[in-house]
């Protein structure tokens, strides 16, 4: 079994709600990737988000436009970012979400990229510009190797979009909880609830809810409506503010922390 | 190559054989399916028709002359050259046609804010002309750097009530300015049409603006037979994303005599991120919703393109662009700043007309052309823009 779906399964079983972290892959630099993700898994983090940096990101907000920015000037490369995954897997087996773009994927080979990634220790992938009826479309873009296509649904989604894309869905449906871009926000989108509710008449995956949010109040308040909480930019913005630090791993549990033990506590 | 099949791509999800396509991020697909079936349906509609007719002829001036250039044909010495003025358009340059056919499809879904990408600024004028004329709510994203070359575009934007943002990412230019644009719909895509300035992007784009620019290939098909009562043999324009070159050769896909190229920038030369010629040591990728020719490393990271003229300046070429340069219907050159430079200085002194640097591409491979032709020859080039925005600019370069 995939560790995306046996992660789910002994969450399911605890009866908690998960907790998903992004980072850019290669910010500050990819040797400190593996760090980080250890830090993550440290804090309580369930799932790990890496995102291949691309030079165009163009659902992603400053936050992340800025990190991608940085990891692509410190060298980052797919075929690097698949190394710093293989030294993950030397020490942890905690699940990774690969979360990108399609151009850097369709030039390193659609094909070679998913063998590739799912050897290095890679157990899913979530191409941001890649919707599910293009991908049908195009027969170079059905390969798996292992890897599950995590999908995204957004407010805008119909009924009957949902079920197409949940239909070609694997490991958990993503749900952007707001129109626009990633980034933080002061106040979450309402009608969190009843949107997955929604979603759940087209799928039994468990539907992780993402996309601005960066306290543990806010994390708490979408964990009690969801099966996972997904925080990324406040994380990527703090390695940001901390990244030449020698103690940035240190920073990132600090912040970190908190904001798992509100989704382990949240009822 | 049938009648049939050119005639009916893209296919019915967006595709121009392997490009093309709806290459975005879920929360624009439904925004992008309800434009696709509300233009389906305006196309259909008398009453639309009549309207856009009635705009593109008593707002815009259509139709443009297709002009005989006299001094340039015997300069050059070879091939009849006519030029289809597109640059006496209102806002003086081809852009202004697809403007005004997307406000109105904005003002059938119901939406109020208009927002729209510019790199020479010429669309964005445009979009802020078409948003005045139909009193709705402006918002242009525009590279910091194109901001400083295009100043004038800038100052006419401001004028005709558009807010103008500046877009500091990356090199600062068009494509930075497009991912601003698609950010902006991404947040605001329930009241919100973004008027994409070219024929690039994800479907049903493409499609879209080269129908609206259709009339150009259109008329001059009409002027040309009255004119010489037989087609021409060469038409040449400039591809930046390639609304202007695709709207100009269309009506002419089917007309195996006639031969049609398209400029590319080649900036400084064809040297990695000096240029912007995507069939110049190009891939084969994906950007901005489109899968087609584009210029990235090896690592699929978009590479920084450079031209003179800040509207050809992008990294990527229309998708329907990249069907015709496989089947070999469209051949595809470059011309140079420096050729670009000499084709403007070339027009404005022996035909009084000052084109825009983007067109002075075309003009560059007019002048490369034409004296290898026969002289019962007739070529036509499409004067896409006039230069009155690339004034000082050009003196900075020629007069310095």
């Amino acid at each position: 079994m995939n560790r995306i779906d046996e992660k789910f399964q002994a969450l399911r079983t605890a009866k908690k709600t998960g907790f998903i972290a992004y980072i850019t892959a290669g910010d500050p630099n990819l040797q400190s990737t593996p760090t980080l993700v250890a830090a993550l898994e440290k804090s309580g983090v369930d799932i790990v988000e890496l995102g291949i940096p691309f030079s165009d990101p163009l659902a992603d907000g400053a936050t992340i436009q800025a990190a991608s920015g940085r990891a692509i000037a410190a060298g980052a490369t797919v075929s690097g970012v698949l190394d710093a995954i293989r030294e993950i897997r030397k020490t942890s087996q905690i699940p990774i979400v690969l979360f990108t773009y399609l151009n850097p994927i369709y030039i390193y080979g659609f094909d070679r990229f998913h063998g590739d990634a799912s050897a290095a220790g890679a157990d899913g992938l979530l191409i941001l510009d890649l919707p599910p009826d293009e991908a049908a479309r195009n027969a170079e873009l059905m390969k798996s190797h292992g890897l599950l296509s995590i999908r995204l649904i957004a407010p805008t989604t119909p009924p009957e979009r949902m079920e197409l894309i949940a239909k070609s869905a694997k490991g958990f449906i993503y749900y952007v909880s707001r129109e626009g871009v990633t980034g933080e926000q002061a106040n979450l989108s309402v009608g969190i609830a009843s949107q997955v509710a929604e979603i759940k008449k087209y799928t039994t995956l468990p539907v992780a809810v993402g996309f601005g949010i960066s306290t543990p109040d806010q994390a708490a308040e979408v964990a009690r409506e969801s099966d996972a909480v997904v925080v990324g930019s406040a994380i990527v913005r703090r390695i940001g503010e901390h990244g030449s630090a020698q103690n940035l791993p240190e920073k990132i549990i600090e912040f970190v922390k908190p904001i798992a033990e509100a989704i382990r506590n949240a009822t | 190559m049938s009648n049939s099949a050119t005639i009916n791509l893209p296919d019915a999800s967006g595709h121009f054989g392997p490009y093309g396509g709806m290459f975005v991020p879920e929360t624009l697909m439904t925004a992008l399916q309800d434009l696709e079936r509300e233009y389906h349906s305006a196309r259909k509609d008398s009453e639309f028709r009549k309207e856009l007719g009635g705009l593109l002829a008593d707002f815009c001036g259509r139709p443009t002359a297709l002009y005989f250039a006299e001094r340039l044909t015997e300069k050059l010495g070879g091939a009849k050259i006519y030029l289809k003025r597109e640059d006496l358009l209102h806002t003086g340059a081809h852009k202004i046609n697809n403007a005004i056919g997307q406000i109105l499809l904005a003002r059938r879904m119901g939406k109020t804010r208009i927002i729209a990408e510019t790199g020479a600024g010429q669309h964005g004028v445009a979009t802020a002309t078409a948003a005045a004329r139909f009193g709705f709510e402006c918002t242009i994203y525009m590279g910091a750097v194109d901001m400083e070359r295009q100043a004038l575009n800038v100052a006419r934007m401001r004028f005709l009530g558009a807010k103008v943002v500046g877009v500091t990412a990356g090199q600062a230019t068009l494509k930075e300015a497009i991912n601003e644009a698609m950010r902006d719909w991404v947040t605001n895509v329930r009241n919100t049409h973004y008027i994409l300035g070219s024929a690039l992007g994800s479907h049903p784009y493409p499609m879209i603006v080269r129908d609206f620019h259709r009339v150009i290939g259109d008329e001059t098909r009409r002027q040309i037979l009255q004119r010489e009562e037989r087609l021409p043999d060469l038409l040449v324009a400039c591809v930046g994303g390639g609304s202007n070159a695709i709207g100009f050769f269309h009506p002419f896909i089917n007309d195996e005599s006639v031969k049609m190229t398209g400029v590319e920038a080649g900036g400084d030369g064809i040297v990695r991120g000096r240029h912007a010629a995507r069939f110049q040591g190009g891939k084969l990728g994906v950007l901005q919703g489109t899968k087609t020719w584009l210029l990235a490393d090896a690592d699929g990271q978009i590479e920084l393109t450079h031209s003179v003229s800040a509207g050809l300046d992008y990294a990527a070429i229309g998708p329907e662009h990249s069907y015709y340069r496989d089947s070999g219907r469209i051949d595809y050159d470059y011309a140079t700043d420096d050729e670009a430079l000499a084709g403007f200085r070339t027009l404005s002194e022996i035909e009084g007309i000052i084109p825009a640097l983007e067109t002075a591409h075309a003009i560059a491979h007019v002048i490369k052309v034409a004296p290898a032709m026969a002289k019962d020859s007739l070529l036509i080039a499409n004067l896409s823009g006039r230069g009155d925005k690339d004034v000082s600019q050009a003196a900075e370069i020629l007069l310095a």
